[in-house]
């Protein structure tokens, strides 16, 4: 029967079972894989339309859209790609599976000494003794070195198979049942779980988060109040810890609270919050100086925003309109800064923008009175990264699974050794003959020790 | 005496090894051979007490923390696991002619440490998002990992010099060769030596002439000459097997490092696995590898092919590594970056 024939034999099925059952597809798309999934990396992901067309134009805007290389790791190609090497890892374990079964679960493993023989990797010398004494002298160390071992008698001696390690052979789908735990532990997150985000002022609270990737808005089924927000800076100007204060609440009741840092959330009900980001806010109330350009006296006052204050010298009234975060000067962009209104005694109201970085900004309008920003409470919301992931531990599972399966599949191997001694009257002839389905420069150097250590024992008497 | 300084003298310790591991193959003195295993431990010492010092050093600045936080930290921990590996395989094989190839990346990640602008080698404080025990464990498992791919990379590289080239090239060969070796060159000189493709080509074009320059003047040796400096390397089939187990051993040790790094990130930012460029071409690496180990031990491959495709996963660590700096993504606001 020629090859032609076999597959001819072979159902449609049964051929597609055989092209996802052969590792020459599972390194195929191991490459695919590595080689596609750079084109993320060098295109930004997930950007806004208008950011694209700006980089690559109009026409490459719309091929790249079409090949979804704007989000591409959730592109179904990519999706179909990560589908494939499932598919491919389940049924090639499944396919070879059934070949190791065979090795793995039999109650008494079969020894075939001519195949021992013909190993090259074995050690003849003699040893002085029959094969009486030496059974006696060698069968304890083989019993203590070998999981498993068995001593047969031969015509004109003995033999003595050991073997260990034989489940070992299992570490390989240890390794492949774990890659597929975190495919089914990244699916139950994307169906079950969320992912948003929620900006709280310090002192409010919110009911509901913003969702990513989508325009709604998610109620939490609880209240989350953040009661307070520090950031901390080392002498050098960067950050040094994020720190939010947040309360759940319960029908406003609280019933959890816990101090919020990077690298350490709050978790409640399934749902962790993690300090991502903060801002400023318009703060509540700031301290104002007026210098008055006729008599130089300077007036402090304390001043909300909407309230009018009056300035004292009869020089007008004056209301915090508003806080930016990005104030603009003839086009300049200064910083942050109040906006206000001045309405001299008698006069027209103008606006007057104190930015907070240059304090003696307001002197340039050589008005009556110079307007400045004393001090003021800085009052900060904290951006709030919320996320729901029930599949989470189904992937640490599969993390857990893949180093363990990834050690024993590279650093332990299932040995298989046999020691024959034929007698030749007051001495014996040996052989240490050994194999392993891995590391099979490690078992030649066990077989030399082993070697070496039984024609070392001494005659026991 | 503070732990930079020590640092900057361990680069030049690290020089004199590779040094003499070189004097020794080229000249035959096995007497320079064993100096150079004392110089190399010598220096491995003084990478471990300098890494000890500076994290002493930055308890007594009141900012406390593993030295594991920075790029230069990185590249100094980089050199020290490689240089640790390699001395216990040079004990284990007996064999000192892998220094030759190997010795030298530890200094190059010493002296791109001290030398590069822009590298800073003050101790700094930690950002929010680094304040983890997870730190130690990623970074470690991760530089254990990148170690151990540098040596199988210095292996592969011994294998295809002791190999040779083949009897009967494809002539497109010829042409695919240089090609790959000057965009891989180009790329890199990018990544790690300037700041602009145009300058990275004026880099690229030199290196990749002073290679050939040194193929063509090596094909020229003397027949002997050649046969004694190829006969002290291992014989192809040790080659090929240390250069798998170091491969498996980097692969290991890759594998729990992207996994730490993982669970670290669903700590910080509640998700375990975002596609952002360095996570990306981590797992780019983690594919390369994977194929290397599924092709030689389910397929048989063995040799020239595994060798090169050591080389490409090579390629994808340093990537990882420095490359991806220049591409947008949270590791770049401090992790590993500058």
């Amino acid at each position: 029967m020629n090859s032609s024939e076999v597959r001819s034999d072979l159902s449609p099925l049964n051929q597609l079972w055989k092209t996802f059952a052969s590792v020459n597809l599972t390194i195929v798309l191991l490459l695919t894989l590595a080689a596609t999934s750079i084109i993320g990396t060098l295109i930004p992901q997930n950007e806004t339309p208008v950011a694209y067309v700006q980089a690559f134009g109009e026409f490459l805007y719309r091929l790249f859209a079409l090949l979804g290389l704007f989000d591409m790791y959730h592109s179904w190609w990519f999706r179909a790609l990560i589908l494939l090497l499932v598919a491919n890892i389940v049924i090639c374990s499944i396919d070879r599976l059934q070949a190791t079964w065979k090795i793995l679960f039999v109650r008494y493993p079969r020894f075939n000494i001519a195949r021992y023989r013909k190993l090259k990797n074995k050690v003849d010398y003699k040893d002085d003794g029959d094969a009486d004494q030496l059974k006696n002298r060698y069968q304890p160390v083989i019993a203590r070195g070998f999981r498993y071992h068995r001593l047969e008698d031969t015509d004109d001696g003995f033999a003595i198979y050991g073997e260990s390690g034989r489940w070992t052979r299992l570490g390989v789908y240890v390794v492949h049942s774990s890659v597929v735990l975190l495919l089914i532990g990244g699916l139950i997150g994307s169906i079950f779980g969320f992912d948003g985000f929620v900006n709280i002022p310090e002192g409010e609270s919110v009911k509901s988060i913003q969702l990513r990737d989508s325009d709604q808005k998610m109620p939490l089924g609880f209240e989350v109040r953040c009661d307070d927000f520090n950031v901390d800076f080392y002498d050098s100007g960067t950050p040094k810890e994020f720190r939010s204060r947040l309360t759940i609440l319960k029908q406003g009741k609280p019933v959890v609270q816990k101090d919020i840092i990077v690298n350490d959330p709050l978790r409640y009900g399934g749902i962790s919050f993690y300090q991502s980001s903060y801002g400023n806010m318009t703060p509540n109330e700031v301290i104002l100086t007026f210098t008055s350009q006729a008599t130089a006296k300077i007036y402090s006052q304390r001043a909300a925003i909407g309230s009018p204050v009056v300035i004292p010298e009869n020089l007008g009234t004056f209301v915090l309109k508003k806080y930016t975060q990005q104030a603009n000067f003839r086009g300049q962009n200064i910083g942050e800064a109040f906006i206000g209104i001045l309405t001299p005694f008698g006069g027209s109201p103008l606006e007057v923008t104190l930015p907070l970085r240059f304090p003696r900004f307001d002197r340039m309008r050589k008005g009556e009175v110079v307007i400045a920003i004393a001090d003021f409470l800085p009052r900060y919301y904290t951006g709030l990264q919320v996320s729901r992931d029930p599949g989470v531990w189904v992937v640490y599972i599969g993390f857990i699974l893949m180093i363990i399966g990834i050690y024993i599949s590279f650093f332990m191997s299932h040995q298989q050794i046999c020691v024959e001694v034929v007698s030749k009257g007051e001495a014996s002839d040996v052989m240490v003959a050994g194999t392993s389905n891995k590391n099979k420069m490690g078992m030649q150097k066990k077989v030399i020790r082993l070697s070496e250590r039984l024609a070392n024992l001494t005659p026991m008497e | 005496m503070n732990s930079s300084l020590i640092l900057s003298l361990i680069t030049f310790v690290y020089g004199l090894a590779g040094f003499l591991y070189v004097f020794a193959w080229i000249f035959k003195k096995p007497s320079a051979g064993r100096l150079a295993t004392w110089v190399a431990l010598i220096g491995l010492i003084g990478n471990t007490a300098g890494i000890l010092m500076r994290w002493v050093e930055s308890y007594r600045m009141g900012i406390g923390h593993a030295p594991f936080s920075n790029l230069f930290e990185s590249l100094v921990f980089f050199a020290w696991t490689i240089t640790l590996i390699y001395l216990v395989i040079e004990r284990r094989a007996n064999n000192r002619i892998i220094g030759v190839f190997t010795m030298p990346i530890a200094f190059l990640a010493m002296a791109y440490a001290s030398l590069k602008p822009g590298i800073s080698n003050e101790i700094q404080p930690l950002l929010p998002a680094l304040k983890s025990n997870w730190l130690i464990a990623h970074v470690i498992t991760c530089f254990i990992g990148y170690a151990a791919f540098a040596l199988a990379f210095g292996i592969s590289a011994m294998y295809l010099i002791k190999q040779g080239r083949d009897e009967e090239e494809v002539t497109w060969m010829n042409f695919a060769k240089p090609l790959t070796l000057f965009v891989f060159v180009l790329l890199f000189s990018r990544v790690l030596l300037v700041g602009s493709w145009s300058m990275s080509v004026i880099v690229a074009v030199p290196i990749c002439i002073l290679f050939y320059i040194c193929v063509f003047l090596a094909r020229r040796l003397p027949g002997d000459l050649k046969d004694r400096l190829l006969a002290m390397f291992p014989e192809p089939p040790i080659l090929d097997e240390l250069g798998y187990q170091m491969t498996l051993f980097g692969f290991l040790f890759l594998s729990v490092g992207i996994i730490s790094g993982a669970v670290w990130a669903n700590s910080a930012w509640g998700r375990y696995w975002g596609w952002d460029p360095k996570e990306t071409w981590s797992l780019i690496t983690w594919f390369v590898y994977a194929t290397l180990l599924h092709a030689r031990f389910t397929r048989g491959w063995r040799g020239k092919r595994i060798a090169y495709l050591s080389l490409i996963g090579f390629a994808a660590v340093i990537f990882t590594y420095f490359g991806v700096n220049l591409l947008p993504g949270l590791h770049s606001y401090g992790a590993l970056g500058q």
